[in-house]
């Protein structure tokens, strides 16, 4: 295990260089560059300016001024926004509980549904019920989610008045826990939804697979029920592909996150992305992406480690 | 096929009509076959056919001006005052705004797909056919664009360039070719050691030649069925960062911008928020249905 250990993290530590050297070139394609808020003042001089400049290391060659920048983000000094002049760091740790919340509740949601629906399907392939649920996690991948939050705010919120129509807790309420899942259900639905469709796809592809093996053909001809053949057999040599989706879909959620954060005016680290886009808020904005970079890289070098873990076919590669 | 095997000799052979006689079964036959049997995928096929036509001869069919402003009939619902889906904020034809709005998300969406099977291509089958350093590099770039969230690294983009249609379909184009690199790196691992493509470099074939004449035509399965799923990625995306403001710009309409404000006219006019929706929806599950049906149809794992 060890070699495939080290060759794995290995690998992750070469991507983590990669990912924040992506980021970092591309906040080099700001206009006007990260000094550019500075240039707006009408009282700025030219040399005021170009201090500016020396003191961002903004005139020294683009390598050094990452591994400055690199050196920086790893002892956790992550530079100030431009819009209060709050640590980056800590304008970001305000917004990831938020985002955590939706998201973990969305994605168990979606393993859930997801899961049972597909064993459903994979125990009974091209049966109506199959059919309903392949023909619905088509259309629940194609709905854009922006605009499935929107008809459930119409629905829920505006019509029926069932439920809030954004933000995390009522403002000067109690910040009680009901108050808070009152809240939360509707984004996290709506998040939920898309993943929900993969996940069923995924399990049922996997799982029809792994039911199609000879070992799964032992155990049947043994006498086993076919209830410990499923869940016993079947069913847990499915869970690696599982495990690796569950990684996958990572930068998948993040995205997903963002865009029902904007709906629904949660306020996680994908609202506090869209408006320090508008803020033209550099720092802030290379601070979320390579926080979200960093934990998808990550998540999937765990995902990884746990297939490998539970299936030694993996780790003999 | 309990009937035909106690049916006679003659009778057996009318009962297989699949294959005329004399008439071998190309891949594409066989491949064609399967796809008309794919209900949804066929229904995919038409509803898109559909769609691309109402976009191709938009000017024909709308009943109005797209960008006429008249603000007396603002709000107006569908069916009234002459508007078969109502009017806008400021009375401009819903109907004949989707229609112009189709033109433009579906341009963006063919056209992304463009860039994103190109690029793709490149680096798929250059990095499964050199390998090596070429293939560690290639990938490793590939695998760190997959780490970053697409929203993110979209909106990004679209708001430091600046927002056009050329440069929305570049920035979703180049930052969705990764999994077709992928794929077909892969594949072009084992096809590169395949008795033809050695055949052909004993023959003295250049590497260029090896790549477009014998790897390029063995991909075209792939790349087909990505292309296929990448516009509707492509329309899908264009809606999200329409939407968050940083696509298309207004007063020209996409979908996505066309629900950029709807959430305000809620209580005023909310089929200005559901028609754009339903035409996304529409235009990305078809555009999904037909290349799942394609992947099906050209897997050759699967002989039905």
């Amino acid at each position: 295990m060890t070699p495939f250990l080290l060759r794995r993290i290995g690998q992750s530590l070469v991507l983590l260089v990669l990912v924040t050297a992506i980021a970092f070139g591309l906040m080099r394609l700001a206009p006007g560059g990260p000094e550019a808020v500075y240039a707006l003042s009408p009282s700025m001089r030219a040399e005021d300016l170009a201090r500016i400049r020396a003191s961002f290391g903004l005139d020294q060659p683009i390598h050094i001024q990452y591994v400055k920048w690199a050196t920086g983000m790893v002892s956790g000094d992550w530079g100030r926004s431009y819009r209060d002049s709050r640590p980056v760091r800590d304008v970001i740790l305000d917004r990831a509980p938020a985002t955590l919340e939706l998201t973990i509740t969305a994605l168990v949601i979606a393993i859930v549904c997801g899961v049972a629906i597909g064993v459903l399907g994979a125990l009974r392939p091209h049966s109506a019920s199959d059919y309903v649920a392949t023909i619905g996690a088509m259309f629940a991948l194609s709905i854009p989610t922006f605009w499935f939050g929107l008809m459930v705010i119409f629905v829920f919120a505006v019509r029926l008045g069932w439920i809030p129509s954004g933000g995390r807790s009522t403002m000067g309420g109690d910040d009680s826990l009901g108050d808070r899942l009152h809240h939360l259900v509707a984004p996290a639905l709506v998040l939920g939804l898309v993943l929900v469709a993969t996940w069923s796809r995924y399990t049922r592809a996997s799982l029809l697979e792994t039911i199609g093996q000879d070992y799964v053909r032992t155990a049947r001809a043994k006498g086993m029920t076919e209830r410990h053949v499923i869940w016993g057999h079947a069913f847990r040599n499915s869970l690696g592909p599982l495990l690796t989706l569950a990684g996958l879909q990572l930068p998948f959620l993040f995205g997903g996150a963002l865009v029902t954060e904007s709906v629904f005016t949660w306020p996680g680290m994908g609202r506090l992305f869209v408006d320090s886009l508008g803020y033209r808020d550099y720092p802030v904005l290379m601070g979320v992406l390579v926080v979200t970079a960093v934990l998808v890289v990550v998540s999937n070098l765990i995902a990884d480690l746990l297939v490998a873990f539970v299936d030694p076919r993996i780790r003999m590669r | 096929m309990a009937t035909s095997a106690t049916a006679p000799p003659g009778q057996l052979a009318a009962t297989i009509p699949a294959t005329r006689q004399g008439e071998v079964d190309s891949p594409w036959r066989i491949a064609s076959r399967r796809f008309l049997r794919h209900r949804l995928a066929t229904a995919g096929l038409i509803v898109s056919i559909l769609l691309i036509l109402s976009a191709l001869f938009a000017p024909l069919i709308a009943p109005g001006d797209p960008l006429r402003i008249s603000i007396l009939d603002k709000f107006a619902a569908p069916m009234t005052k002459g508007y078969l889906l109502g009017a806008d904020e400021v009375g401009r034809d819903l109907l004949s705004r989707l229609l112009y709005a189709g033109r433009v998300s579906l341009l963006v969406g063919f056209a992304a797909m463009a860039v994103t099977v190109i690029v793709g291509t490149i680096v798929g089958l250059t990095s499964g056919f050199y390998g090596g350093r070429v293939d560690a590099f290639l990938m490793r770039f590939t695998d760190a664009l997959l780490s970053f969230p697409t929203v993110f690294l979209l909106l990004v983009l679209a708001a430091f360039v600046g927002a056009s249609l050329l440069s929305i379909t570049l920035i979703i184009g180049l930052t969705s070719w990764m999994e077709l690199a992928r794929i077909l790196r892969n594949q072009t691992l084992t096809l590169r050691e395949q008795e033809f493509v050695q055949a052909g470099r004993a023959l003295g074939a250049t590497n260029p030649w090896l790549i477009s004449r014998h790897l390029l035509p063995n991909s075209l399965g792939p790349i087909m069925v990505a292309a296929t799923l990448n516009v509707a990625n492509a329309v899908l995306a264009e809606s999200y960062i329409s939407y968050l403001g940083y696509g298309i710009q207004p007063p020209e309409a996409s979908w996505g911008n066309m629900l950029n404000n709807a959430q305000s006219y809620f209580n005023s006019a909310p089929w200005i928020a559901l028609f754009p929706g339903i035409l996304i929806t529409l235009t990305v599950a078809s555009f999904n249905f037909l290349g799942d049906g394609l992947r099906d149809a050209l897997d050759p794992r699967s002989r039905r």
